[in-house]
């Protein structure tokens, strides 16, 4: 190993605190140390971010600066030992839908030292319909909420899930956006990664508190031929993680405000922590690929 | 100076051309409920619904009748129900939270 890549591993050591890798290799999710994992070669493959739940305008006990931790969460991201080629923001931007709130975070999301920021709104994003998100965020998607596009070989896929709720339902994608998917995915290769990023879960983590997707199993039964799928959701503001033979789901943690474990608490409201504990449950995701055999490398890391 | 049968006489006037008015019917939003769940009113009635929780609520009907802003803490929306019928509502950010208004 050379010196550089040593000096890389590391830095990729030092911060972050408790770190997991979970490499998925033909299925088969392993977790592995982060000190064992540094010692292998550092990527010339791209890295790419997801930051979800920035909530901008959220202003209570739970966190009253929460454009300090975003700053903090952006200085954690611009540390890392390589530029991420993109971020995508899994959603609620900010917290109330306010245009004040969108203009803060777009300034704090420009300090970002990485490639193209790729949006989809969460249900705190679109309290006025949409109108305020789609005028900034709209032109990907055409204002559909879902669109797709590939970098270095994997093809991402951005889902919204936040637009037709039903009654007492879960999150829902509609038989528009499925249709639109199912065409999207139309004859690409099976040994090509995708990446679907969506705000809420696309899996059903705790149907109670409304986290799920209740359309999703139609997306999925798309999916489900690719030999590496990598789902990314936040909402949830914790780390949820799952595998399902070729699929591998994550929700990411908020840079705002942790939220209760499913069940615990009258609803998914804002988590009250001890300050010291506070940093300890916000942060980042990256996610690497290595192009031999097609393994996405998820890394969550922490302010503190 | 009016004379005060006059004045009296005025004010009964008055009071009897104007509409009787409905006091306002309150429901507040608490760990994720809406409270009550179920009001009752007679036609011409405001409702007004205001978020006690800290976590920002809406007030919306899925049939496109009213739509409240993103509520946060304190906030509060109110809609005047002019016509007899049952109005079903839900928060859009926890859609789980369903409320019912019946208007007679």
């Amino acid at each position: 190993m050379t010196d550089q890549s040593r000096r890389g591993a590391l830095k990729c050591l030092a911060f972050g605190g408790a770190g997991t890798l979970f490499t998925l290799s033909a299925g088969i999710v392993a977790p592995i140390d982060l000190a064992e994992a540094a010692t292998r070669k550092h990527p010339g493959t791209p890295l790419f971010l997801q930051i979800s739940d920035t909530h901008i305008g959220f202003n209570k006990d739970a966190n009253p600066d929460v454009a300090g931790t975003l700053t903090k969460s952006i200085a954690l991201a611009n540390a890392l030992p390589k530029r991420p080629e993109l971020v995508l923001h899994t959603g609620d931007i900010t917290h109330l839908s306010r245009a004040a709130e969108f203009d803060m975070a777009a300034q704090l999301l420009g300090g970002l030292k990485a490639g193209a920021l790729h949006t989809t709104p969460g249900e705190h994003d679109v309290t006025d319909a949409g109108a305020e998100y789609f005028s900034r965020f709209g032109k990907a998607s055409n204002n559909k909420g879902y669109y797709s596009f590939d970098q270095h070989g994997v093809h991402f896929v951005a889902l919204i899930n936040v637009m037709s709720f039903k009654p007492g339902g879960l999150g829902a994608l509609g038989d528009d956006q499925i249709a639109w998917l199912a065409d999207d995915l139309k004859g690409r290769s099976a040994s090509q990664p995708i990446v679907v990023f969506a705000h809420m879960p696309l899996w059903t983590v705790y149907e109670p508190w409304g986290w799920g997707t209740g359309d999703a199993d139609q997306a999925f039964a798309l999916l489900r031929r690719f030999g590496s799928v990598t789902v990314l959701n936040g909402h949830i503001h914790q780390i949820v993680q799952k595998v399902e033979g070729n699929m591998t789901f994550h929700t990411a943690r908020s840079t705002a405000y942790p939220q209760p474990n499913a069940g615990d608490g009258p609803g998914p409201g804002p988590l009250k922590v001890d300050a010291g504990l506070l940093p300890k449950m916000l942060g980042i995701t990256t996610v690497a690929y290595q192009k031999h055999p097609n393994a996405a490398r998820l890394t969550d890391s922490t302010l503190a | 100076m009016i004379p005060r049968t006059m004045t009296y006489a005025f004010f009964a006037a008055f009071l009897a051309a104007a509409p009787a008015l409905a006091d306002d019917a309150h429901v507040v939003m608490k760990n994720f409920d809406f409270m009550p769940m179920q009001v009752t009113v007679t036609a011409g009635t405001t409702v007004v619904w205001t978020n006690q929780d800290g976590e920002p609520h809406t007030v919306v009907s899925p049939d496109g009748l009213f739509r409240s802003a993103a509520l946060d803490q304190n906030d509060s929306f109110k809609f005047t129900f002019a016509k007899p019928g049952t109005y079903k509502y839900i928060c859009t950010i926890h859609p789980k939270m369903v409320g019912i208004v019946t208007v007679k």
